[in-house]
């Protein structure tokens, strides 16, 4: 396996993530559109579908905010290129800039410069898991400042419990508004610790729509909180309507005796992700995406 | 809800005909300024100073667009609307200094904007959040662009559309703010919210 081919597959993903929206996405709003009861909730959503089916036909960006780079790496640490991957990913974001393109987002927040290749200090971002075996597992997770803008962190305390989480929940949701482009998906990490919470939450911003967690408890909470958040009427672009969130994802972490940290983290209906297995050997295996 | 198609320059009596949640299609010139354009045209404003581009009767766009430069030319790749609440702190006073007529973003505005849009006879429409394809397809050509040192996103792009929307105005030259509204609305609905989660 190359290095070069390697960054050809992240690129690839980069592409991919930006410009053909995963189809339990898709499939999700347009579930949406076929529920909702007003107009102009209505109209809003035809015009959402019809940018995602424009963007995925003619691989044009979906939207102009391609978000800061994240990637999450779950890697077997008998991987041949394991300690070359950072500089992989940071060659393949340079390249998918150029050529996909992708919008210079990287702006140096004491100098305002922006070096206009998407990398800098810390970005692309690595969440890193090292495990046993070959394989190299790549999720593509381009963010977005609007639905990034609205995230926030409760440190409850315990007393306040599971109801005290709803609460924060809804209200956090009431104040993002219009704000983070919904329909949204919320991602919800509780427990572990102020970052521990917040990484959760934002992982679960690529769990696919529809899909519930395997814990009875948490799959009901999931539900609850959606059918609330979707009587907010906050609608899709905040303009009223019946479609607020997607989906509702929630993770959870033991706590500490004293705590009850809360993430709540969103994602804009342009919920972009792209996965790939990549075997040593260089085979590349798309997880997120039909590929031909 | 009425269909209006408005052309550059617009006139202050164009936009008070309209009202909350008309459709507009704008066709002619309109240019792009997010938070450092707004604070630099400011700037320039105070000191006297001509801004790259006559701003009277045109529209501006809240959006950092992307670009890409084929041969000498720019071209548009795609170009939805940022979240206007950010300019909420300058778009008073840029409306007021530069007559702007028609201001167009996501997610709204608010009070002081609504304000100045009432005294100096403009709108805010509401293009879909993310809709960058859709907006780009009714780009003609970036006839010019300036400040492009503060970064392809913030820098000034100025644009030639045709029927560039459909924009749902969202703010009205009577002070009319259809998001707060909306609201008011969810306001009206927390409680119920609230036991529909167990609470």
């Amino acid at each position: 396996m190359l290095a070069s081919n390697l960054e050809a597959t992240i690129v690839d993903l980069l592409r991919l993530a930006v410009t053909d929206l995963p189809r339990d996405v898709s499939n999700g709003l347009e579930q949406a559109l076929q529920k909702e009861n007003n107009l102009t909730a209505k109209n809003q959503l035809n015009a959402i579908l019809d940018n995602i089916n424009l963007a995925r036909q003619n691989s044009i960006p979906m939207c102009q905010d391609t978000g800061i780079q994240i990637f999450y790496v779950t890697v077997g640490s008998k991987f041949p290129l394991l300690h070359e991957i950072p500089q992989i990913l940071e060659n393949a974001v340079r390249r998918g800039t150029r050529e996909i393109p992708l919008r210079p987002n990287t702006v140096n927040p004491f100098l305002h410069k922006n070096p206009n290749d998407n990398t800098g200090l810390h970005i692309p971002w690595i969440n890193w898991k090292i495990i046993r075996g070959t394989d190299l597992q790549i999720t593509a997770f381009p963010k977005g400042g609007g639905s990034e803008n609205v995230c926030q962190l409760a440190m409850l305390t315990p007393g306040k419990g599971i109801r005290g989480v709803k609460r924060f929940v809804i209200d956090a949701v009431i104040e993002a508004g219009a704000k983070p482009c919904p329909p949204t998906i919320i991602g919800i990490g509780i427990g572990g610790g102020a970052d521990i919470c917040m990484k959760l939450a934002k992982e679960q911003l690529f769990r696919p729509v529809g899909q519930r967690h395997p814990n009875r408890k948490v799959a009901k909470l999931e539900e609850e909180l959606l059918e609330a958040i979707n009587a907010t009427g906050i609608g899709p672009m905040g303009l009223g309507g019946d479609t607020t969130s997607l989906d509702v994802h929630i993770d959870f972490a033991m706590r500490h005796p004293a705590s009850l940290p809360v993430g709540f983290a969103v994602q804009c209906w342009a919920a972009r992700r792209a996965s790939a297995i990549i075997t040593k050997k260089g085979k590349v295996k798309f997880t997120s995406h039909k590929v031909d | 809800m009425v269909t209006y198609e408005l052309s550059t320059p617009i006139s202050e009596e164009d936009v008070r005909k309209l009202r909350v949640n008309d459709v507009v299609y704008i066709s002619g010139t309109i240019f792009t300024a997010r938070d450092e354009a707004h604070e630099r045209a400011l700037d320039w404003f105070i000191s006297n100073k001509a801004l790259p581009i006559d701003p009277t009767g045109l529209a501006v766009f809240h959006c950092g667009p992307i670009v890409r430069k084929v041969k000498e030319e720019w071209e548009l790749v795609a170009a939805g609307p940022t979240t206007s609440t950010r300019m909420e702190m300058f778009e008073d006073k840029f409306i007021e200094a530069f007559k702007i007529r028609v201001i167009i973003g996501k997610g709204g505005m608010g009070p002081k904007t609504a304000r100045a849009m009432k005294k100096v006879g403009a709108i805010y429409g509401a293009f879909t959040g993310g809709a960058a394809v859709l907006a780009a397809k009714a780009v003609r050509r970036i006839i010019d662009v300036a400040w492009l040192d503060l970064g392809m996103p913030e820098a000034l792009w100025i644009m030639e559309v045709e029927r560039f929307g459909p924009l749902i105005v969202a703010i009205d030259s009577n002070g009319t703010n259809l998001f707060e509204e909306v609201k008011a609305g969810v306001e009206r609905s927390r409680e119920h919210v609230y036991k529909l989660a167990g609470l």
